[in-house]
């Protein structure tokens, strides 16, 4: 008995040191191996469940029961029906028209702290993160509190004599949904084109100049088409969490401001038809991704 | 030589659209805090007066304290675990070469450019066809996986920066890497650890749509909110429990911000 315990420590010992000497001498398994519970866990916790998306998004409801042979009822559901196609092209366009003016409010901004900001850089970007920190939720009932109808910019406005009476139109439609999208997602499309401001060669620059160019010039030659990359991953960035975006409508949008979100999120809650929503799910990821692989293309183009 | 002067001339227009953006950005969220201390119930101008009832109202309120300490506890869990497991990961990111690298860490770095909404729905369609019953652990679960990347991009930029050398002297020294890991690699790198876990801790404290759809009976303080939400009348209470954890959240994730400032600076001394 000890002899064998004796002689499998004895075993073990070289063997353990053979794996060390093993991984001293292979520096990519070593990586893998401090990577594999971060790999193990996002495979677990992102892999399986969108695979289980996939495969439930062919299921159908009879009755109260699921049935899980496979077809394609739920996609072609999509196409026939009006109501999904309208909420999923409400849902580009408000992304959309989201994505762009953020990303063109937020580039003056970016512009500002890479170039101007000098001592205060880190102040000012702490100053422009720091709303995005915090909560989510808490941000949306902010604008919930600043929007409605008898809300603090209604009453301020009547206060003022500008109004005689409240403005409905402020919240609970589209234009409030992404004008609260903006807010919220800004630091995703500030932070991505302040990077790439900031690692712009500032002698390029002074070169231009030497060789008399205006400033307005050198911006335009120079300093807008070296930010281009970072203005498509600010573009991604924002079109992302946009797109998919549930909170927000549900809290400021109305029913016309109603978006894809909220219909899977009915689809898992209420109406309890969770293929149907695995189904709208797979639709979503599939623009995000079409999206994201147009955003990289563009990029592309626009480094060549 | 002729410098170019573009950016060391002050700019006004830009200076003052940068303050315009600054006071957009808080505005909104300046008016819960104000309205928290208004003794009127409907939150609009012109402000009636100043009390405290809205915050002393919290204190009576039992599914409240309930929420809000499942929700100090799961953030507790997920700030360690994500941290714990960012660690090593962000080193190997950081240090080594490795076939296939940018794809793994790319696939680390999904939840990023994945709503939400999807992530919440796709866990919850597994754990119910798995059989699991939802509780505190899966909402655990579920922010586990929102924080990695933002740990690891917290963690990144110190590791990739910090100055090997100590690290070699040690080897030389002859300490065993695990050794050296302990007794150089982490104390050197508190500051940035310190930021990671607060961060992490803050993101699980305030995220929604995990909690929304993996939290069964258990519900943590943002799934609490959502649900008074539809009471018109519980909108001042809201508003004090709200400005609690704005200030508390600013707080540590300001702390966390300067944390990794410093972490920067010390590392532009030593080189």
């Amino acid at each position: 008995m000890t002899l064998a315990d004796n002689r499998s420590a004895a075993l073990a010992q070289p063997r353990a040191r053979a794996l060390t000497r093993f991984l001293h001498r292979h520096e990519g398994w070593r990586g893998y191996l401090l990577m594999a519970p971060a790999l193990v866990l996002m495979a677990a916790a992102i892999l399986f469940p969108l695979g289980m998306t996939l495969v439930m998004s062919t299921w159908s409801l009879s009755g109260y029961d699921t049935v899980t042979a496979p077809s394609f009822g739920n996609y072609t559901a999509m196409i026939d029906h009006p109501m999904f196609r309208v909420l999923i092209g409400r849902s580009l366009e408000v992304a959309l028209t989201c994505t762009f003016f953020t990303v063109l409010l937020c580039y003056p901004m970016a512009y500002y702290v890479a170039f101007h900001a000098h001592r205060h850089k880190a102040l000012w970007l702490i100053v422009m993160t720091l709303p995005f920190w915090t909560s989510y939720l808490l941000r949306v009932f902010a604008w919930k509190v600043v929007l409605g109808y008898e809300g603090v910019l209604n009453t301020a406005l009547m206060g003022l004599g500008i109004v005689r009476e409240p403005v409905a139109a402020l919240l609970y439609s589209q234009t409030a949904v992404t004008l609260v999208l903006a807010h919220s997602w800004a630091a995703f499309a500030i932070l991505p084109i302040y990077v790439s401001l900031e690692k712009i060669d500032r002698t390029y620059l002074e070169a231009a100049a030497d060789l008399g160019d205006s400033p307005a010039r050198a911006f335009w030659r120079i300093t807008f088409p070296l930010s281009l990359p970072g203005v498509v991953a600010a573009f991604i960035m924002m079109f992302v969490p946009t797109v998919g975006e549930y909170i927000t409508p549900a809290m400021v949008g109305g029913p016309d401001g109603m978006l894809i979100g909220n219909l899977i999120q009915a689809m898992f809650g209420p109406m309890n038809n969770w293929p149907a929503g695995a189904a709208l799910s797979v639709v979503m990821m599939l623009t995000i991704g079409l999206a994201g692989l147009a955003f990289l293309l563009l990029n592309r183009l626009v480094q060549r | 030589m002729a410098r170019y002067t573009g950016f060391h001339r002050p700019n006004r227009p830009l200076a003052a659209y940068a303050a315009l953006f600054a006071v957009f950005l808080y505005l909104p969220i300046l008016f819960i805090p104000i309205f928290s201390f208004n003794s009127g119930i409907y939150v609009k101008f012109p402000l009636e007066g100043f009390t405290l009832d809205w915050y002393a109202d919290l204190f009576h309120r039992e599914p409240l304290k309930q929420a809000f300490y499942n929700s100090v506890k799961v953030a507790a869990v997920v700030s360690l675990l994500s941290t714990i497991v960012a660690v090593p990961a962000a080193l190997a990111i950081a240090r080594y070469r490795m076939p296939g690298k940018a794809p793994a860490v790319s696939f680390i770095m999904l939840p990023l450019v994945l709503p939400g909404l999807i992530m919440g729905v796709a866990l919850l369609g597994l754990l119910h066809r798995m059989g699991v019953t939802l509780s505190l652990i899966t909402v655990t679960m579920g922010h586990m996986v929102v924080c990695l990347p933002y740990a690891i991009s917290v963690l990144l930029p110190r590791f990739i920066g910090f100055n090997r050398s100590l690290e070699e002297a040690s080897a030389d020294l002859g300490e065993p890497p695990l050794q050296t890991f302990w007794r150089v690699t982490l104390p050197c790198n508190i500051p940035g650890i310190v930021a990671c876990l607060l961060m992490t801790f803050t993101i699980s404290f305030d995220e929604f749509f995990m909690a929304f759809f993996l939290s069964g009976t258990q519900s943590t303080l943002p799934m609490y909110i959502w649900g008074q939400l539809r009471f018109p009348s519980d909108f001042p209470s809201l508003l004090a429990l709200s400005t609690l954890i704005l200030v508390f959240s600013f707080a540590l994730i300001f702390t966390s911000l300067r944390l990794g400032r410093i972490g920067q600076s010390v590392r532009g001394d030593s080189a």
